[in-house]
């Protein structure tokens, strides 16, 4: 199946591309992706631990099953609005 | 109103998202680019976000405030892209019967915004170095991956 795979701020900064089509197997989850990213980059997985992940719009974890066409993103942690 | 926006934030458009007859009042939040960040001149900000996913947060924070407050008209938008000192990136508006209430639930929409709404800020700093600002010390000392994929954007 296919899923679009997207990448935001500090992700994008380090991965060098916005956004990116992946083929994965059938039963695939967020690892799968995490662990393909590791594959190209080890030093991702430090990071895990305060990046978030969504599917479609909502956070989800590690374990969430995806189906042809979701769309995946890394949320590194957030900091919009002003520091007041 | 919930909103990712490239333009210029006024304030108007989310006080006219809220106004209505029943209003005793309308509390409006605007969070500004300030000159430095601890001290260390900040020259301009810039902003990414990921608009549809960060729109319905926003919209999920007025549906926790209307649970907690019963107010049901709650406004915010959210600029992207490079702001200059003294220009608005965000603002917010609540309108309630009573100040109280609409006070609060501004607060905290502002405090849920940064919590789960997928924006982020980078500081240009007056030097010219730039950083994607860190809610954890360690986060942001990343070193490059090995290679490189193909460009997408």
């Amino acid at each position: 199946m296919n899923v679009t795979v997207k990448y935001f701020a500090v992700c994008h900064e380090m991965l060098d591309r916005s956004e990116e089509e992946m083929d994965l197997p059938e039963g695939a989850t967020v690892k799968t992706i995490l662990k393909r990213l590791e594959e190209e980059w080890p030093e991702i997985a430090e990071f895990y631990e305060v990046m978030q992940m969504s599917v479609n719009w909502e956070y989800a974890t590690e374990n969430t099953e995806l189906t042809e066409g979701d769309e995946v993103a890394l949320i590194p942690p957030v900091t919009g609005g002003s520091d007041v | 109103m919930f909103k990712i926006t490239t333009e210029v934030i006024t304030g108007a458009e989310v006080r006219e998202a809220v106004e209505g007859p029943d209003a005793g009042a309308v509390v409006l939040f605007f969070g500004t680019v300030r000159n430095n960040t601890d001290g260390r001149a900040v020259r301009c900000l810039e902003y990414e976000a990921y608009p549809p996913m960060a729109e319905k947060k926003m919209a999920e924070i007025a549906q926790e405030i209307s649970e907690k407050w019963g107010l049901d008209r709650v406004a915010m938008i959210h600029r992207v892209g490079k702001l200059e000192i003294g220009e608005v990136s965000v603002a917010v508006a609540v309108a309630s019967p009573h100040r109280k209430d609409g006070f609060e639930a501004c607060k905290y929409a502002m405090d849920r915004l940064k919590q789960i709404v997928p924006i982020w800020k980078r500081e240009i700093w007056a030097d010219g170095a730039a950083e994607w600002v860190k809610p954890d010390a360690v986060f942001f000392d990343a070193p490059k991956p090995h290679k490189t994929g193909s460009q997408t954007d």
